[in-house]
């Protein structure tokens, strides 16, 4: 049995609003394993990015327990890698000032860093690139800057927060297939946030259907499919026509 | 390659709009000086442009156009330099300290909607009729502008970049030299194109005002001789000058802010 990289133990998460408190997660126990790939699957506006944020250590939960490789989460730190929704590049840094963003501000020397990042770059397809600034980039060259930077600051677990949900539905198959070639190479402890049940079935070692707001843990699935998998292939379809009937509709 | 050269062409072609239409102005004015009573209150535009250059080389009073135009330039430098220096500062503290922005952001609140000039006469009582009235009177156009397009620069850092960093693992002094302050340039910028402007307008204010050299005196003299074509020889300078700077700040913006606009 592989190791526990992150333990939630009733993760709760209550938001302070004017019109009194809104509760988001509620009571969600979950472990993920080392180098699994784990996909929160669950409607939109559920509270799944907010599951990252507290998982992450960007929010503060409420209430309950995070932690990742045995210790506890309360602030950011670079042991969690994050990729954004809204990519969230520096767009005054070139790919290559993105990409060694985390290994500089962590002091790394130069020449170590840069080797580093380059390793990266190449590993995600931006070799080429590297001087260019984000705004040069197209929307899935941009999310491969994403990616290349969390990986680069070599964190214990990655958190990916619908990194592909504003990509045109061509560039997101070539994105999926490439995170899978990515991640196979280097195989890493992620979580996958996803409101789209395709993704959520080609990526997932571990599929955890999470409820409407607040959102508790439905039901999970154990997907073992030979990689890479075939959006038709007959037991995917199964699958996908199993999960999105128990998924709740989202308003 | 077929992209450039449509922009090129439309580089070329706005270059001739412009050369028409001012070439139209000018005759419509020749025109107006020459058969109708206008003539009487206005120089022509060949008189002026005549005048103009005759004055790069001829002095008016004690200097050439071109002379006047350095003394103006020399003073915003100073005021506009200093002022926006300070307000770059200020406005940057403003932003990221909230208790700044408490104690400063009423004050300035009071002061926008008072043009610099409003304060001619009190810089004159405080500081004389010599060079330092007008370079506080500067100082405090650009410092106005610029302090408050900083402070709203930091207000409108992106906090999921703060929140990138900081999980990326940068700390409360990097977060603010590697996102704040780099991303609040392209708002400054806009600040200080503004401060040059009015730094500008101010100048020409103050030395009509009261001064022996300048293109606002240059202005002034024509009134007291009942010389239009010197007020005109003083407002082309004016007006050129004006644009050549406005020109200079976007080209350096341009330069700066590479990453802010889209790309090739």
């Amino acid at each position: 049995m592989s190791r526990e990289m992150i333990v939630c133990k009733n993760l709760e998460k209550t938001f302070e609003t004017s019109r009194g408190p809104v509760p988001v997660i509620d009571q969600v126990t979950l472990q993920v394993h080392e180098n699994e790939l784990l996909v929160l699957f669950g409607p939109g506006q559920c509270g799944k990015s907010t599951m990252i944020n507290c998982m992450s250590g960007l929010e503060a939960a409420t209430g309950g327990t995070v932690e990742v490789s045995g210790k506890q989460v309360e602030k950011p730190g670079p042991d969690r890698g994050v990729v954004y929704q809204r990519m969230a590049l520096f767009p005054w840094l070139t790919v290559m000032g993105n990409v060694e963003y985390g290994p500089k501000v962590r002091g790394i020397p130069k020449k170590e860093r840069r080797e580093r990042a380059q390793h990266y770059i190449d590993l995600v397809g931006l070799k080429g690139f590297e001087n260019s600034y984000p705004n040069q980039l197209s929307g899935g060259m941009q999310q491969r800057v994403g990616i290349a930077r969390a990986y680069c600051n070599e964190p214990d677990v990655l958190f990916m927060d619908e990194p592909f949900g504003h990509l045109d539905a061509q560039t997101r198959y070539l994105m999926q297939e490439d995170l899978m070639k990515i991640w196979e190479k280097e195989k890493r402890t992620v979580v996958f946030v996803t409101n789209n049940i395709e993704e959520a079935i080609y990526l997932a070692d571990r599929i955890v259907v999470m409820t409407n707001c607040p959102t508790r843990i439905k039901k999970e699935y154990v997907i073992d499919l030979p990689r890479p998998r075939n959006y038709v292939d007959k037991e995917f379809l199964r699958l996908r026509g199993e999960i999105s009937a128990v998924v709740d509709k989202a308003l | 390659m077929v992209k450039r050269f449509h922009e090129k062409a439309g580089k070329y072609q706005k270059a001739a709009c412009a050369a028409v239409s001012i070439f139209v102005f000018l005759c419509i004015w020749q025109m107006a000086v020459a058969f109708t009573k206008a003539g009487l209150v206005l120089a022509g535009p060949v008189e002026t442009l005549t005048a103009f250059f005759t004055a790069i080389l001829k002095p008016i009073g004690t200097h050439t156009i071109e002379g006047h135009i350095l003394w103006s330039l020399g003073r915003v430098l100073v005021g506009f330099a200093f002022g926006s220096l300070a307000g770059t500062v200020l406005g940057i503290l403003m932003g990221w300290f909230r208790p700044v922005s408490a104690f400063f952001r009423p004050i300035f609140e009071l002061l926008r909607p008072i043009p610099p000039i409003a304060w001619i006469p009190l810089s004159i009582v405080w500081f004389g009729l010599g060079e330092m009235s007008k370079y506080f009177l500067i100082f405090y156009s650009a410092f106005c502008a610029v302090t408050m397009n900083a402070y709203s620069g930091v207000r409108a850092v992106d906090p999921e970049l703060m929140g990138a960093a900081r999980m990326l693992g940068a700390n409360n002094r990097q977060v603010f030299t590697g996102i704040v302050l780099p991303s609040c340039v392209p708002h400054i910028f806009a600040g200080l194109q503004i401060a040059v402007g009015t730094s500008w307008a101010t100048v020409v204010a103050a030395e009509m005002v009261r001064s022996s050299e300048g293109v606002g005196w240059v202005i002034i003299k024509g009134q007291d001789s009942n010389s239009t074509v010197q007020i005109l020889v003083g407002i082309v300078a004016i007006g050129i000058v004006g644009y050549i700077l406005a020109v200079a700040m976007r080209a350096i913006e341009a330069r700066l802010c590479r990453w802010s606009v889209r790309g090739k």
